[in-house]
């Protein structure tokens, strides 16, 4: 493990960031695509080659995958003995991490070569690529709880910085600022979080902190005994922390700004929001899992209800969308939910063994990655050809499309968890390990299951078959090579992603493990997933009435699905009535009138006072005359009483 | 090195201004800014070199003079790493005012004249180690602003100067009363100014109770302590932009010092006993400050509100008396200083620009100023925190160092400041979103960006905040021993 080799891997992208934030313009120009490709495909070269020198040479050791840390730096040094470090933390996770992030992000970024060619700010576009590249793959290879906080901050300011990208429509502007205010208040909670953390177990340094936390000793039963609330420091040490991951993760009720982010330019949604940032509270809990599984006073539990309850909702909410990036947004949300809830799936008395929840959760973390990046840039191939994100002004764009078709049907059966592409196998490992551990939670991913089947399958239909398409699109071509070649690729990944051993690399305690494929088990979701295939293919594959007349069936409970739930509107009611009426408009009112008013009455006060005494200073010589007769009298009187007994 | 030299530049700038014509003027203020900036790096360089050899007294390049042995106070400058963060802030906003103030059209000489006199008072009161010269220079931080503001301002400006003055020197007298009373109830042989000297007696605290709270009250009025920040939003308001940058950059840091230097440090018990209503005021004004800020419609407003809140995050790490909530104490001075300063300076670029200062009537703004709002952005981001700027470092520094704090009090105190970076968030990405993006709102579209000296000038702050923001150790290292002695002290050591 050379730490240059890997240091490589974020600064790349970084500098990328640095060459084009500065000289984009005036040097680089169009070619600004290129650099970023460039310096992204050897940070991806390079990242690929550790990842496998890790996984098959260096990493396992007597039957376990080590833990390194080859380069740490001092950052901060606290007075109290809290250290920020920079580090690089090498692990499964992490290696897993950077092969997901470096393979999505050269795949956007090769792909708006095309989708972003002739935008003014183009330099712009990939210098805020790289910014978001270099803090992702910084996340992940955190070693310090400080240092993840760090970057953590930094992919929500350039998921702010993209999704505001097409600066001039207010939409843009509120949906950046809505992303950013909504994660940073559920940063406010990881903020506390590690604040509590580490101040119980004196450390900041994540294997530390882990194996402090985790394991039987002085720090975890004084974490567990001292208590506030009813709860003890670590459980609200884990929720607080929780929280942070959950708005990141866009879970309910958090999620609100996930599909608002969709104002990003499209290849933006794929790399950010879909494949790498929003996971990361999946990947915060996954690094912290040793606490949150064995120690957390079962606060695991609730990570496994909000997951699977955010998991079913939105793919209800998914079924009525009519903008395509937005069933695509709430598709994320759904599946997240599901990484979410499988990491919940503990069993009671593993103690830190092998367990499939978490191989499952990081399995469906990697293949979701690579179907649904492909969902999006299908996606943003196809907004790109009709010039609109509404279902309604699509259809039919299988034979003009053939080969963003053919991608797309693949990544669309692959999150409905058909065999053999790579959402089945992945799905089937998180089914599996709910169905072991919590019936309840099974059956409601069985449901989503199904739910997610439909939503994709009339999105693919409603795009690609329904009506007939209109003579008004004058393309010859679906794209260029740019624009079509990740598509390809990502479709390959769909169909080989699923075939990788993923329990030989990543588990709960880093020993390899042998999953079985149980045919049984797996009947019973496929059934469910074709069931909500050809119900959308009988709505949607042609035009009819049929699904019109059910949402009118359906009465108020769609209605309410369309408009998601009324979410929305209450954050908005609490921000807008609370925090703006009921105090910030007091407080500045407040400050106004009555503390400056109190400055201003002091003043007046004075002014009141040297009015009144003004008449002393009268320049007539006979009432000075009258007060120097007093003044002697009372000096007289004070000299001659001052030894009276009274005073 | 002979600290003289930092004081005598500005003095000899200033007098080298008066002489000139009103052409040169600005050449000749840029000239001695630009001197001061470097004898300031000369002068980093010269302390960590002194350390480095492992010369560990606590005060370096120490001089005395008498100077009214009769009173009992002498001239006596010296520096720590505290004086030498503080000294680098001052040089760094001074050419930094010079700059975007370099096409000044009304009075320039007597305009260039006073923004050098306000750094020279800076400057002397970064180094003084005798409370009487100390709150000499003060005095000549203060006045020179009442002229800033009823000569070159803008808007209310002579209710504004007037109030900004008074408050100041309300602010002042207590601190003049404080600093008597003290001198005159100690037995005639102890009598001294000297704060070295005081740091070694053992002040009764039958006297620490009540000098305490005067002298911290009235370096807290400088640093908007509330309630006694009202003064900030009218001052900075009207005051021009090399006024309002020099007012939130360095002079509210005058405050912060004093605080930390003349009464915490000299009064430890008196520190004790107030703490917990210093913490109950900082919060205040750190939440209280912040929401008042999503009220302003202006952008002077906005960011002179900000100030409000920025700064209680200095009285809070004081407060909280603990070694790392200090250090982020003065962590936060610098970066305030710097952003702040960095903040006031654009919203002037960009008032030359549009005449106006409501954010509403302002969109769009990155399309035809692109240098300028992307400047924005950063000092945006810098004040809410973002790592990798200055924000972040000087508010977890103070998070980490007040959790240190075990009681639910100080805890819940904690919290609270937390919150604001919400709070924050929200008032600074509605205004530089409003500003920067949505549809143009613009005279013309043609481009209108940041002319040589206003994009040197935002290039010199901006590199200031990445250096502490990126690189945060040398600051500690720099700043930490000096911490030490003062929290030394408070443990009773």
């Amino acid at each position: 493990m050379n730490p240059t080799n890997i240091l490589l891997i974020p600064l790349l992208p970084l500098l990328s960031f640095v060459l084009l934030g500065l000289f984009g313009k005036s040097f680089f120009k169009t070619k600004a695509g290129l650099v970023g490709c460039s310096l992204m495909l050897v940070s991806f070269i390079i990242a690929v080659v550790t990842a496998s020198s890790y996984f098959f040479s260096t990493g396992l050791q007597n039957g376990q995958y080590q833990q390194l840390k080859p380069f740490i730096m001092p950052w901060l040094k606290f007075a109290n003995g809290l250290v920020i470090e920079m580090g690089l933390l090498i692990d499964p996770l992490s290696m897993i991490m950077i092969f997901v992030v470096t393979f999505i992000s050269l795949m956007v970024h090769i792909f708006s070569l095309s989708y972003m060619k002739g935008e003014e700010r183009f330099h712009v576009y990939y210098a805020f690529l790289g910014l978001f590249t270099f803090s992702m793959l910084g996340l992940v290879l955190s070693s310090n709880i400080f240092q993840i906080y760090i970057f953590w901050e930094l992919v929500g300011v350039s998921s702010f910085l993209l999704i505001g990208f097409f600066y001039q429509k207010s939409s843009a502007l509120a949906a950046a600022k809505k992303a950013f205010i909504v994660t940073r208040f559920a940063d406010l909670g990881f903020l506390i979080g590690i604040l509590l953390l580490s101040a119980q177990a004196g450390t900041l340094d994540f294997l530390e902190l882990i194996s402090k936390l985790s394991t039987p000793g002085d720090t975890l039963t004084s974490a567990l005994a001292t208590t506030f609330m009813g709860f003890s420091a670590l459980s609200w040490g884990l929720a607080l922390v929780f929280m942070g991951a959950a708005g990141k993760s866009a879970m309910f009720p958090l999620h609100i700004w996930l599909p608002d982010a969709m104002e990003g330019p499209t290849p933006v949604s794929a790399l950010i929001h879909a494949a790498t940032m929003v996971v990361a509270g999946v990947f915060l809990v996954a690094r912290l899992y040793p606490v949150y599984a064995f120690s957390g006073a079962g606060f695991v539990h609730f990570i496994d209800d909000i997951g699977a309850f955010t998991a079913l909702f939105a793919a209800i909410i998914a079924c009525t969308q009519t903008d395509i990036k937005r069933v695509l947004a709430y598709s994320t949300i759904s599946q997240i939910g599901f990484m979410m809830f499988a990491l919940g799936q503990v069993p009671p008395e593993t103690n830190g063994a092998a367990n499939l929840g978490y191989t499952a959760s990081i399995f469906h973390l990697f293949t979701h990655a690579i179907f649904k990046a492909l969902l999006f840039l299908g996606a943003g191939a196809v907004i790109h050809y009709v010039h609109s994100n509404e279902m309604k002004d699509m259809g039919g764009l299988r034979k003009k499309m053939p080969v963003t078709h053919a991608m797309f049907l693949l990544a669309c059966l692959a999150i409905a968890g058909i065999p053999p592409f790579a959402g089945f196998f992945s799905k089937e490992e998180i089914l599996l390990a709910a169905w072991e551990n919590n019936p309840t939670i099974f059956w409601m991913a069985l449901v989503t299951s199904g739910l997610t089947a439909f939503y994709m399958f009339r999105l693919y239909f409603s795009i690609f078959w329904n009506k007939e398409p209109e003579g008004h699109h004058h393309h010859e071509k679906e794209g260029d090579i740019f624009l079509l070649a990740p598509l390809v690729i990502l479709g390959i990944g769909t169909v080989v992603a699923g075939f990788v051993p993923f329990s030989q690399l990543v588990s709960a305690d880093r020993k390899p493990f042998e999953t079985e494929l149980h045919l049984q088990f797996s009947i019973a979701p496929v059934v469910v997933g074709l069931t909500g295939i050809l119900l959308a293919s009988w709505m949607y594959r042609k035009h009819s009435a049929v699904p019109e007349n059910l949402a009118r069936n359906m009465g108020g409970f769609y209605k309410a699905a369309k408009n998601k739930f009324y979410i929305d509107e209450l954050w908005l009611g609490f921000t807008k009535g609370v925090l703006f009426n009921l105090i910030a408009k007091p407080a500045a009112w407040f400050d106004r009138n009555i503390v400056d008013g109190m400055v201003k009455a002091t003043g007046s006060g004075m002014e009141w006072i040297s009015y009144r005494i003004r008449g002393v200073q009268s320049g007539k010589v006979q009432q000075y005359g009258l007060f120097f007769l007093f003044g002697i009298i009372i000096i007289v009187s004070v000299y001659l009483f001052k030894n009276v007994p009274w005073r | 090195m002979n600290l003289i030299l930092i004081i005598l530049i500005p003095l000899l700038t200033g007098l080298a201004i008066l002489g000139l014509n009103e052409k040169h003027a600005r050449t000749a203020a840029l000239a001695g800014a630009l001197v001061q900036l470097v004898l300031a790096l000369v002068l980093y360089a010269a302390f960590t070199q002194e350390r480095s050899i492992g010369n560990v007294f606590p005060i370096l390049f120490e001089q005395q003079y008498q100077w009214f042995p009769s009173l009992g106070f002498s001239f006596h400058i010296g520096v720590d790493g505290i004086s030498i963060a503080m000294i680098l802030l001052t040089a760094f906003v001074v050419i930094a005012g010079v700059l975007v103030s370099w096409n000044m059209e009304k009075m320039k000489k007597e305009f260039f004249f006073f923004l050098t006199l306000l750094g020279f008072g800076a400057y002397g009161f970064f180094i003084s180690l005798d409370l009487m010269v100390m709150f000499f220079f003060l005095e000549i931080a203060v006045i020179p602003k009442y002229l800033f503001i009823s000569i070159w301002g803008s808007g209310n400006k002579d209710y504004s100067a007037n109030k900004l003055a008074l408050m100041l020197m309300g602010g002042s007298a207590l601190i003049l009363i404080a600093l008597l009373g003290m001198y005159f109830s100690m037995p005639p042989e102890l009598r001294t100014f000297d704060m070295p000297k005081l740091a070694e007696m053992n002040i009764p605290f039958s006297l620490q109770r009540w000098v305490f709270p005067l002298i911290f009250t009235g370096f807290g009025i400088f640093t908007a302590m509330f309630p006694f920040h009202t003064w900030v939003p009218d001052g900075h308001s009207s005051a021009p932009t090399a006024g309002s940058m020099f007012l939130a950059g360095i002079s509210m840091k005058l405050g912060g010092y004093g605080c930390l230097r003349a009464a915490t440090y000299l009064f430890p018990e008196g520190a004790h006993e107030y703490s917990s209503i210093i913490i109950i005021l900082a919060s205040i004004a750190i939440i209280y400050g912040a929401f008042a800020t999503m009220m302003q419609k202006d952008l002077k407003y906005i960011n002179a509100y900000s100030s409000i809140s920025h700064c209680g995050f200095v009285l809070l790490g004081i407060g909280m008396l603990t070694k790392t909530a200090i250090t982020g104490a003065v962590f936060q001075m610098v970066s305030h200083g710097l952003m702040t300063a960095l903040f006031f300076a654009i919203i002037g670029m960009v008032y030359e620009r549009t005449h106006t200062r409501m954010v509403a009537d302002m969109g769009g703004l990155l399309k035809v100023m692109p240098f300028i709002i992307t400047t924005l952005y950063i000092a945006g981001f810098a004040s809410l925190g973002l790592p990798g700027l200055s924000g972040f470092v000087a508010e977890m520094t103070v998070f980490v160092g007040s959790w240190e704090n075990q009681t639910f009090f100080h805890r819940a105190a904690t919290v609270i400041a937390c919150a604001s970076i919400v709070v924050t968030a929200v008032y600074i990405l509605r205004a530089v979103g409003q500003v920067s993006m949505g549809p143009l709102k613009y005279s013309s579209d043609q481009k209108d960006d940041g002319r040589w000296n206003e994009k040197w000038a935002a290039v010199i702050l901006i590199a200031g905040i990445l250096l502490m923001g990126l690189a945060p150790f040398w600051l500690n290292d720099l700043v930490s021993p000096g911490v030490e002695v003062i929290t030394n002290k408070l443990a009773g050591k």
